[in-house]
C-alpha cells in the first residue's frame, strides 16, 4: 500500500511480512530473508520463491551491487513525483543475488551507466526509510 | 499442418481518437460492436454461445453474465481474460481452443475502451484517454505498492525504457535504429484511414529530435493513449467456412508469463514472448521464413526489436541489423504492423492490443486495402502485457 508524505511522495506501507526490511532500512542495514537452500531473496514474503519454504531466516548484506539497467524520468510518471524530475531510477544486482529497486542518490543522472558499481543508500522521508543506491569508487 | 478447428470469421474496429465525444457505458459499446461483428460475419446473434471479455465497468464482479443479460445472449463459455495488453491475443485463444475441445461454437471477443457517460455531479465535457500511474499496485499488500510505487517505478514506459537501456548496453543497437521501427509504422498508418496518425507521417530526424521521456526512450517511440474499440468473432472450421470472409484459422498459440514488475523479470532483454512463440509456432507446424505478415505488439519501439529477436525471426542480438536491413512497410521485403501499430494508429486500451489481430485477419481474408501485402497466408500476431510480463503469441492462417 501507498500512504503520502507531507510534501506529497508515495511512501511505501508495510505489512506484517515487510516489516522487518523497513525496520532495517531505519537502521541503515540492508536486511533481507535468506533460504537455505536458494540464498537470499527478494522482495519480503512467507515463502521463498523457488522451494516455497518457509525456513528461511533474515540476514544482513553487504549493500554492494551494480546497476543492472536504469531509466531517467524526465516526464514525471508518477504527478506526485513530477516537482522530482529528472531522477533515475535503477535495477541494481547486489553482490549476494537479488534485485532491487531504487533512485540513484549523490550522482548526476547523466551520469548513471548500466554495470556501475553502487552501494546501498538511505533517504529518511518522514516515518519512512527509502532505499537508494549511490555510485562507489 | 497446426490446429484447423477454429477461425476468426468476422470483425470491427473503431477509429482511436485522442478525445471521445460521444460516451457510453461498456455495455453498450459491446452491443454496437456485437452487431457490427455479427453484421461482418453474416452470423445470426442466436448463434452466439460464448463471450470473452476483459471487464465490465458497470458489473465489476459478474462481467460475462452481465453481458450475457445485457445481450440477451444464452451463452456456454464465459471468460474474463486479464493479461493486460496481451489479453485479446489471449482472448482469441481461449475462444478457439473452447471451441475445439467442444464446449462452444462461435464466440465474440470484446474489447471496448470508451468513456462513460459524465456521472451526475462530476464536471463532464469530453474526456481525454488518461491510465492511472498506478494501475491498482498502490491496493495494501503489493509489493510494487512498497517497492516499485515509492521508487517512481510507475505506468509503463519507465520499466520499457530500462529494457532499452539494458539491451543497448549489451548490443549496441543505435537510438535511430529503435526510431526506424517508429517511422516505419507511421508510414503504414498513412494507409489507414483509422490511424490516429493518419495523414502525419514522420522521420528519423522527427524521432530523433522528440523528448526524452524516460532515457533512452523519446516520445516518437511510445504510443498515444486513445479510446476506441474492437471486437472480433471466432468460431468453428465448419461455420466459418459459409461466412463470407476467407477463414483466419487460429492454427497455433502458446502463452508464458514470469512476473509482474520488471525489477523481478529474469531477463529484461530475453522475454517471455520466445516461450509463447515456440510453442504456437510448433502447434501450428509453421517455420519463421513462411510467415507472410507479422503483427507485433509495439506500445514502445524497444518492444518491436525484442518481439522479432525472441519470436525467432533473427538471433538475440541482430534484431538492431534486422530493423536496419529491412523494410516494415506494408510494400517492404517483411510487411510489420500493416496497420501502423499501435505507433501509428494509437492505443485504443486493450483495442490497441487487438488492432494486432484485427489487421493480420484483414490481411489473410485479403482485404487490407491499399496496404494488402500479396499472397498472405500466414500472419504471426502477438501481445504483450504489463511490464514486458504477459506474452501470448497467434498463428493465424488463411488455409
Amino acid at each position: 500500500m501507498v500512504h503520502f508524505s507531507t510534501d506529497g511522495r508515495p511512501l511505501p506501507t508495510p505489512t506484517p511480512i515487510t516489516a522487518p526490511y523497513f525496520d532495517g532500512l531505519r537502521e541503515r542495514r540492508l536486511v533481507l530473508q535468506c533460504c537455505p537452500r536458494h540464498g537470499y531473496f527478494f522482495y519480503p514474503r512467507g515463502r521463498c520463491p523457488e522451494c516455497l519454504g518457509d525456513d528461511w531466516e533474515w540476514g544482513e548484506l553487504s549493500g554492494q551491487g551494480t546497476v543492472y539497467s536504469f531509466t531517467v524520468d524526465r516526464a514525471g510518471h508518477d504527478p506526485a513525483l513530477a516537482s522530482r524530475i529528472p531522477f533515475a531510477i535503477a535495477l541494481v544486482d547486489l553482490d549476494e543475488g537479488p534485485r532491487l529497486v531504487g533512485n540513484m542518490v549523490d550522482c548526476d543522472v547523466g551520469d548513471v551507466t548500466v554495470g556501475m558499481a553502487v552501494e546501498a543508500a538511505y533517504e529518511d522521508v518522514d516515518d519512512s526509510t527509502l532505499l537508494g543506491f549511490r555510485p562507489v569508487g | 499442418m497446426g490446429k484447423r478447428a477454429a477461425a476468426i470469421a468476422g470483425l470491427t474496429e473503431w477509429a482511436p481518437k485522442r478525445v471521445w465525444d460521444e460516451p457510453m457505458f461498456t455495455m453498450e459499446a459491446c452491443a454496437r460492436l456485437a452487431a457490427e461483428v455479427l453484421a461482418d460475419a453474416e452470423v445470426d446473434k442466436g448463434e452466439v454461445d460464448g463471450l470473452v471479455v476483459n471487464g465490465l465497468r458497470e458489473s465489476p464482479l459478474f462481467a460475462p453474465s452481465a453481458l450475457a443479460e445485457f445481450l440477451g445472449i444464452r451463452s456456454n463459455f464465459n471468460e474474463v481474460v486479464d493479461l493486460g495488453g496481451a489479453s485479446p491475443a489471449g482472448m482469441v485463444w481461449r475462444a478457439a481452443a473452447a471451441i475445439e475441445v467442444g464446449i462452444c461454437e462461435t464466440v465474440l471477443v470484446f474489447v471496448p475502451s470508451v468513456p462513460a457517460p459524465p456521472q451526475p455531479g462530476s464536471n463532464g465535457g469530453p474526456m481525454k484517454m488518461k491510465m492511472g500511474a498506478y494501475m491498482g499496485g498502490e491496493v495494501w499488500g503489493s509489493p510494487q505498492g512498497q517497492f516499485e510505487i515509492p521508487a517512481g517505478l510507475v505506468a509503463a514506459t519507465p520499466s520499457f525504457a530500462m529494457a532499452a537501456q539494458r539491451y543497448m548496453a549489451a548490443y549496441g543497437v543505435s537510438e535511430e535504429t529503435l526510431a526506424k521501427v517508429a517511422v516505419d509504422s507511421r508510414y503504414n498508418a498513412q494507409a489507414n484511414p483509422l490511424a490516429v496518425f493518419y495523414g502525419k507521417p514522420i522521420t528519423i530526424d522527427d524521432v530523433m529530435t522528440s523528448r526524452y521521456v524516460a532515457d533512452p526512450l523519446k516520445l516518437l517511440e511510445i504510443v498515444m493513449p486513445c479510446y476506441g474499440g474492437s471486437a472480433v468473432l471466432v468460431t468453428s472450421a465448419e461455420r466459418a467456412a459459409r461466412c463470407p470472409h476467407r477463414p483466419a484459422y487460429v492454427s497455433g498459440y502458446g502463452e508464458h508469463l514470469t512476473h509482474k514488475s520488471i525489477t523481478y523479470a529474469p531477463d529484461v532483454i530475453d522475454t517471455p514472448i520466445r516461450l509463447a512463440a515456440d510453442r504456437a509456432f510448433a502447434m501450428a507446424g509453421v517455420s519463421r521464413d513462411a510467415v507472410d505478415m507479422a503483427s507485433m505488439y509495439d506500445c514502445y519501439t524497444i518492444t518491436v526489436l525484442l518481439t522479432i529477436e525472441d519470436a525467432g525471426f533473427c538471433p538475440k542480438g541482430q534484431g538492431g541489423r534486422f530493423i536496419d536491413e529491412h523494410s516494415l512497410r506494408y510494400d517492404g521485403d517483411w510487411p510489420l504492423n500493416t496497420h501502423g501499430g499501435q505507433l501509428g494508429m494509437g492505443q485504443a486500451g486493450l483495442g490497441g492490443g487487438m488492432s494486432h489481430i484485427t489487421e493480420a485477419v484483414r490481411q489473410v481474408q485479403g482485404r487490407a486495402g491499399e496496404r494488402q501485402v500479396p499472397d498472405c497466408n500466414i500472419a504471426y500476431a502477438n501481445g504483450t502485457g504489463g511490464m514486458l510480463a504477459e506474452q501470448v503469441a497467434l498463428i493465424l492462417e488463411g488455409a
